[in-house]
């Protein structure tokens, strides 16, 4: 008897869960992706995102879901983790648009995985917003590839210009990554750049490291000796304070200026006063920001103990746009490919949407007409915002 | 006259920034020359090696400046964080060796190499899990001072790091060539299976000779964190590849060798990024070391039979 009555109970619960996953399964829901680099090189990055991407998705649920036209639909993100690397955010891409059916991608963030991953999300047709990857190749004849930023063709002449304009320099150095996507793509625009204004040869040094280096001396040692004034290194946060301090302890007396990989929260606290007075390029600049920018801000470093970097400010802003294409696209049908293409459409019609790292229209290859902003370390750490350079 | 002098400063500061490097090298390329010495094997884990013991080093520096920064002279709290952190590294590799080769002793060569770089991996995942993959920033142990002396910069930092790796090898050299356990080694590097005979246990002697491998590569692990402060689970992983080439252009189970290595190394690096492009930088430095392997397969100091028997 009491097995009988055990087996009931069993097939009951079984019945139960089979109902309860028949019923999700009618109940749609709209899946976002989000690639970043949660472990690997850069991981304060991946962190940023995941965690810009959970106040997001907070938002949503307290509003009961994201509304699209007149009916609301339950929002859930998908996290991979790319581990920093170009092959692992393809297979990342691909299994979110494969397997988990995701409408829209965020990620990924730095150029080196967004260039390979904005491949996959095209040839599958599905909207791959990057907030962070400013290499022109991402998005680069894809209709499908979105991002949240400026673009190195850009931020390239705005560094240099600021660097002319700020000291009156003629003579510069460049120290670069020349096995990443990133700091080589920009490395080449600020030197084409800086030797149109001041002439072939401006550029006294221009030196190169791989991945993983953390000895630069005899590059440093070469820039030093090249009579270079101004040093511009576009690296991430784990090399700045090793360029920086090694720099220091060569005899470079001179400003050493940064481009938007040095946005990162951990700059500062891994490279301490070293880094105190020097400049780069970036999205926003947190201190002493005004209006929804410093709503985010707040309502970040409230429930993650620190000042949000720009990629965080950019997934944000990414994730908004995606929910706004949603949300343009008129209807959630079910049917995925439908679905995408309504986005990606909607999306690239998007005009002067207003973000707390600037106001964004796309132009026709996906990318976003908005303003840099120079920011300083000030003296006690911060990210101050000190000059701002549009289009 | 003047570009001259220019030249010498620039040739100057190069030779000053090389020994740095190759201190490195040479430390950490002992590791692998003395464990090939005693068990004709090269344990591919110890970049992992040091990478743990610069994260041990990072544990007891964090810890002491927090304790006694205040009333204790800071070259004791470096002094005592060197030797604590030496004696709790060499037993993660007596635990390599206890763990990972003795279960394989009688195994193929191959199998052992495989499981070297298996422990490396558990190492870099576990060190990811336990203490995320946030950047960790190595505490400054002395305060760096920079010279400048005749156009040429160097700090005290530099200095101290290839006094400190010239006085490591010195004292190992000694225990080599002086203590009973050392010619216990270097008996075993002879013959590892009439030794055991004569009442020398290869139980004791190889986690002994992993255990000294292991606290020379934290020792190394902590130097690196003075001059290059930014800890990553996978910081061990080129390094420790560079350290090997060292292991084997010195000659394979050559301890003087592998130092010698490890400093020409450090040198051919930095001067090719000095005169040639420095994105061609490793493509030129490994082309050289590939040449010299190739007239002289053996390394420096290598011992003829040896590449003949193993490997």
């Amino acid at each position: 008897m009491r097995k009988i009555a055990c087996l009931v109970v069993v097939v009951f619960a079984f019945g139960l869960m089979f109902c309860a996953s028949a019923f999700s399964a009618r109940k749609t829901i709209i899946k976002i992706g989000i690639n970043a680099p949660m472990t690997g090189d850069i991981p304060k990055v991946g962190e940023g995102t995941k965690y810009a991407a959970l106040l997001w998705l907070e938002d949503i649920e307290k509003a009961g879901g994201l509304e699209v036209g007149g009916k609301k639909y339950e929002v859930e993100l998908v996290v991979e983790d790319n581990e920093s690397k170009a092959e692992s955010a393809v297979k990342a891409n691909t299994k979110m648009i494969t397997q988990d059916d995701v409408l829209a991608i965020v990620g990924p963030q730095s150029s080196k995985q967004a260039v390979p991953a904005g491949e996959v999300a095209n040839k599958y047709k599905t909207v791959m917003i990057s907030p962070w990857s400013t290499n022109p190749n991402t998005t680069l004849n894809r209709p499908y590839v979105f991002r949240g930023c400026f673009l190195d063709p850009f931020q390239g002449p705005v560094v240099a210009n600021f660097i002319t304009d700020e000291f009156g320099f003629s003579k510069a150095a460049v120290l670069y990554d020349v096995a990443s996507d990133y700091p080589k793509g920009l490395a080449e625009v600020f030197k084409a750049a800086w030797e149109k204004k001041h002439g072939a040869g401006s550029v006294v040094a221009y030196e190169s490291f791989t991945t993983k280096d953390t000895d630069f001396s005899s590059q440093l040692t070469k820039i030093v000796k090249s009579g270079a004034q101004v040093l511009f290194t576009p690296q991430y946060y784990n090399e700045v304070p090793l360029i920086v301090k090694q720099a220091k302890d060569l005899g470079w007396k001179g400003p050493i200026v940064g481009s938007d990989s040095w946005g990162s929260a951990e700059t500062v606290e891994l490279c301490g006063e070293a880094c105190y007075g020097l400049f780069f390029s970036s999205h926003y600049a947190a201190a002493g920001a005004k209006g929804e920018t410093k709503a985010f801000i707040d309502r970040y470093k409230d429930t993650y103990g620190y000042i949000p970097d720009d990629v965080a400010a950019l997934t944000w802003d990414s994730l908004r746009l995606a929910q706004q294409a949603i949300q343009n696209a008129g209807k959630i049908t079910g049917k995925i490919e439908k679905d995408r293409k309504a986005v990606r459409d909607a999306l690239a019609k998007i005009k002067n949407f207003s973000g707390i790292t600037g106001n964004m229209t796309f132009t026709e290859e996906g990318d976003p007409i908005k303003c840099a902003v120079i920011v300083k370390i000030n003296d006690k750490g911060e990210y101050e915002f000190y000059k701002s350079s549009c289009p | 006259m003047e570009s001259l002098i220019g030249f010498a400063q620039f040739i100057l500061q190069n030779l000053i920034n090389a020994p740095q490097r190759g201190s490195f090298y040479a430390v950490i390329s002992i590791g692998y020359s003395m464990v090939y010495g005693v068990l004709m094997l090269f344990n591919f884990a110890h970049g992992d090696i040091f990478m743990v013991g610069t994260y041990i080093g990072f544990g007891i520096a964090t810890l002491f400046l927090a304790l006694f920064a205040g009333f204790l002279p800071g070259p004791l709290i470096f002094l005592a964080t060197v030797v604590i952190t030496m004696f709790l590294a060499s037993w993660i590799g007596v635990f390599v060796e206890v763990a990972g080769y003795r279960p394989l002793r009688s195994a193929p060569r191959a199998s052992a190499a495989i499981t070297g770089l298996m422990i490396g991996i558990i190492f870099e995942t576990g060190i990811l899990i336990l203490l995320g993959a946030k950047r960790l920033s190595f505490p400054p142990l002395m305060e760096s001072v920079s010279y400048h002396f005749g156009g040429v910069y160097f700090t005290n930092v530099k200095v101290m790091i290839i006094i400190i790796s010239f006085f490591l090898m010195l004292a190992l050299h000694a225990f080599i060539q002086k203590t009973k356990w050392g010619m216990a080694m270097r008996a075993m590097s002879y013959d590892f299976l009439a030794v055991p005979l004569m009442g020398v246990s290869i139980n004791i002697i190889a986690p002994l000779t992993f255990a000294v491998g292991a606290g020379l590569a934290s020792v190394a692990g902590i130097l690196y964190g003075q001059a290059y402060p930014i800890l990553d689970p996978y910081m061990g992983v080129i390094i420790g590849w560079k350290a090997f080439v060292a292991a084997i252009l010195g000659g394979r189970g050559s301890i003087k060798g592998a130092a010698l290595a490890g400093y020409l190394l450090g040198f051919i690096e930095i001067f090719v990024a000095t005169i040639f492009p420095s994105t061609l930088r490793d493509l030129i430095a490994y082309s050289i070391i590939l040449l010299i392997l190739t007239f002289r397969p053996r390394g420096f100091f290598g011992m003829e039979h040896s590449t003949k028997l193993r490997l």
